[in-house]
């Protein structure tokens, strides 16, 4: 490809933050018509090179190429003028505002000086057609669509802009799989047209089904650049993690049918997303809620914590019936329950408090004696937590902010593993974590569950749910399609279930 | 059909205030002793005016998540200003009214500054800035007094074709000339953005700070141009603590009753004039039903906590808890 022009080039470009290296003489090149995986474990540098190209940070050495030319981006709004656009893994648009209006926020289209709004729906409406999404209203608020549907309305504001190189965070990591298949050729289609494409994933599948080739980085470095079909993918995990991955997954022990039900659902409804649910989990057991996205699997974790109002039907835990009133009175049951949430952001940190205070939070009133709040065994309790589960932190009193996305999973984790609980519901726990810490917490589960907790584990990923669980229960338009465990587990079925197509591939 | 849903739902709490103040006035007609003349309607929009101005000063730094508590003092400084300037000739007095109008925007352009490149926040920002521009209205006017170029403060309070109360025109015209066009501009879209998530709007490439700017610089301007309004009526300017404070603190309850969100990126400056019309009617509806106008701050009060129970409402019909944090 020596022939044409990067479209990116870098030049022995580093970043420090502090005395902390993110970069270390990094040269990277990226051509036109190319779809360029980066690869790489949270903290490998690949936010901080995506966020020098797009202008968000700078670097603290080295040289910026944008198709030839020198550049030294001063803020986003210039990479964009040069024709770099970046969809970020956190979401960047206007919750108050229309998605017409968040299509065309920086250069809407103007009318005597003034916008347009009728030109403008019109082209949102273009927009949204271009990425098959025709069922958004323009007119619809930002903040009233699903977190699925907001990413796609990211990934077509992006494509307004016309780029030149889109650099896609993890812009998948949230879609149903019909519309990952749309985002796959809108992308094919940005190539063929002459686009470069940045794209950073942490699945392997998506890597090999769309990357021309690949890049990895290991803490700040570029390892290597390889093209499509030259790594294995157990070598490309290698050069990812540095050592070798013998067992992906933990093994599952024997079912244990003797073991006490820890929680059990009977009939449970909450207006059309969830209908007649009823399941069964035992202490020691890991059940999986599997499904394409947005089958009530969410809504079915957040019944069971309390959050829903309006729910019919009974929930017992060990036994004993379970008032469906708050998180409070879940953390409460016979076997307190913990749900570790999706959007860790908004619901599971407290992003500007320390890292001491995240972990306690839940668990206050064990450090409280009388009036006295004990700091001292507060502070020891959350040192034992960062050790058991190896979060890498420099200091416990530094804002959670400062961690990696893995890092801050680890202490949403360690915060609900604090409170004790008897049950855990997991929702989605491994989205947009790296691949060392997705083993680390499957391990940790499997840990719980020898120990008697019995979990309850969400996940978009059909190989997480495959690898970790005993037992899952495909959701399908609100309840339970079917449920897999022993030879039943395994992609083909649970793909064909969660499609609700029967194995000759007929639509049920 | 599924437009017209949109609408209104964007446009919900301009509505609800529409409607508040709709039922309030009636009340107050029916109950008139010589119900709706002519004279009635100008010195009631004479007085609700001068609060709507200053309300829709208010609105625009609250759109951008931030709020200005110096409207009340600016309101005051530019009363006292016009009571020296806009004097003389209908020429000298236009010519006093740029310049009072003028001094406003750079009041406000001065609180944007701070926020903006200072980076201090907005509420303590402009309760220091207020203070300074209420020392000037003192240093200007020490005791009350002044005059104003007559002619024009008679065609601003009089009656159009003698029914329609010239004030309300004018207030209609800051309406189309000065918020819609901010409004649909793309520094005022910017304003929204800024309001909505700060952060998303910076990284989407939005001049957040030139949003801010304008905001905080309009609001000087409209809050100066309630001053005005408020020297035609009274012919005088006075240096009062306690009307510039009112003014601030009312000017933020009609912000809330006109269905702007105090969290910033959603309201307009529309709710807001609503909203001062209707705190403006509690006092009239005190009047016509004979009650001790001491007990207009109790009613002033009690009415601004249904306003925001209304917004509230909501929690009835939501069934996810987590809904009520958004």
């Amino acid at each position: 490809m020596s022939d044409v022009a990067p479209i990116l080039e870098m030049k022995h470009i580093s970043k420090h933050y502090g005395g902390i290296a993110a970069l270390s003489d990094v040269d990277f090149v990226a051509f036109p018509g190319e779809i360029h995986a980066v690869l790489g474990e949270n903290g490998a540098g690949k936010s901080t090179l995506i966020k020098i190209a797009a202008g968000v940070t700078d670097p603290s050495a080295g040289e910026l190429y944008v198709a030839g030319k020198r550049v030294n981006f001063r803020n986003p709004t210039e990479a964009m003028a040069a024709g770099v656009v970046c969809v970020f893994q956190e979401l960047s648009l206007l919750p108050d505002m229309t998605v017409a209006d968040n299509l065309s926020i920086v250069a809407p289209p103007l009318r005597g000086g003034l916008i347009d709004s009728r030109a403008q729906r019109e082209r949102a409406r273009e927009l949204l057609a271009m990425i098959g999404c025709e069922d958004i209203h323009p007119l619809e608020l930002v903040r009233n669509l699903p977190l699925s549907r907001r990413q796609m309305v990211e990934i077509a504001k992006a494509l307004a802009k016309r780029p030149k190189l889109l650099i896609l965070d993890e812009a998948t990591s949230a879609l149903t799989a019909a519309d990952v298949e749309r985002v796959y050729a809108i992308i094919r289609r940005l190539r063929s047209e002459g686009a470069g494409i940045l794209y950073v994933s942490h699945r392997m599948h998506e890597i090999e089904a769309l990357a021309d080739c690949a890049t990895v980085f290991r803490n700040g470095r570029r390892i290597e650049t390889f093209r499509k079909g030259e790594r294995s993918v157990s070598a490309i995990v290698q050069m990812m993690i540095g050592r070798e991955l013998i067992h992906h997954y933990p093994e599952k022990p024997t079912p244990d049918s003797g073991a006490r039900v820890a929680l059990s659902v009977k009939n449970l409804s909450w207006g059309q997303q969830l209908r007649d649910i009823s399941f069964d989990v035992r202490k020691g057991e890991i059940v999986g809620l599997g499904g394409l996205d947005g089958q009530g699997q969410r809504s079915l974790l957040f019944a069971l914590f309390g959050v829903l109002k309006g729910i019919s039907g009974t929930v017992e835990v060990l036994g004993k019936p379970l008032r469906l009133s708050g998180p409070r009175s879940a953390m409460r049951a016979a076997l307190p329950m913990a749900l570790i949430p999706e959007d860790r952001k908004t619901e599971g940190l407290l992003l500007s408090m320390n890292i001491r205070d995240n972990i306690s939070l839940a668990s206050l009133s064990r450090f409280q004696k009388g009036l006295r709040f004990d700091r001292g065994r507060e502070h020891f309790a959350v040192e034992r937590m960062i050790e058991s589960l190896s979060i890498k932190i420099s200091d416990l009193a530094a804002a959670v902010s400062t961690l990696s996305g893995g890092n801050q999973q680890k202490v949403v984790l360690a915060k609900w593993l604090m409170t004790d609980p008897g049950i855990i519901l997991l929702n989605d726990p491994t989205r947009g974590i790296d691949v060392g810490t997705k083993q680390e917490v499957y391990r940790l589960l499997r840990d719980l569950a020898d120990s008697g907790v019995a979990v309850l584990f969400y996940s978009t990923d059909y190989a997480e749910l495959i690898g970790c669980c005993d037992r899952v229960l495909v959701m399908y338009g609100g309840s339970i399609a079917r449920e897999l465990s022993g030879t039943d587990l395994n992609e083909r079925t649970m793909i064909e279930t969660a499609l609700n197509v029967d194995d000759k591939g007929q639509a049920a | 059909m599924s437009d017209l849903r949109h609408r209104l739902y964007h446009n919900g709490g301009l509505l609800a205030a529409i409607g508040l103040f709709g039922l309030m006035f009636t009340i107050y007609v029916a109950n008139h002793p010589v119900g709706l003349t002519a004279a009635v309607a100008a010195t009631a929009a004479n007085k609700a005016v001068l609060l709507a101005l200053v309300a829709m000063a208010q609105t625009l730094p609250v759109l951008t998540r931030g709020l200005d508590l110096s409207v009340g003092m600016v309101f005051i400084l530019a009363n006292c200003m016009a009571s020296a300037i806009v004097v003389g000739t209908i020429g000298e007095g236009l010519l006093g009214i740029a310049a009072v109008l003028g001094a406003g925007a750079l009041a406000g352009f001065l609180n944007g500054a701070i926020v903006v490149w200072g980076r201090l926040q907005p509420i303590i920002t402009t309760l220091a800035t207020g203070a300074i521009y209420y020392g000037i209205a003192l240093y200007i006017r020490p005791g009350p007094g002044g005059d104003v170029q007559s002619d024009i403060a008679d065609l601003a309070t009089g009656q159009l074709f003698g029914v329609v109360p010239t004030a309300l025109i004018i207030l209609l015209g800051v309406v189309v000339l000065v918020w819609l066009p901010y409004r649909n501009s793309v520094l005022g879209r910017a304003a929204y953005a800024v309001g909505s998530n700060e952060q998303a709007a910076y990284m989407s490439g939005v001049p957040v700070h030139r949003a801010k700017l304008l905001a905080y610089t309009l609001a000087g301007f409209l809050a100066a141009f309630g001053g005005l309004m408020l020297t035609f009526n009274t012919y005088s300017g006075e240096a009062s603590a306690p009307i510039a404070g009112n003014y601030t603190l009312n000017s933020i309850a009609a912000v809330v009753i006109g269905g702007t969100s105090l969290f910033g990126g959603w309201g307009s400056a529309i709710g807001s004039i609503f909203g001062a019309f209707v705190l403006r009617t509690i006092e009239d509806l005190l009047f016509v039903f004979n009650l001790d106008p001491l007990w207009q701050p109790l009613f002033q009060g009690v009415v601004l906590l249904a306003a925001v129970s209304l917004g509230a409402l909501r929690v009835l019909r939501i069934r996810n808890r987590l809904e009520l944090f958004v």
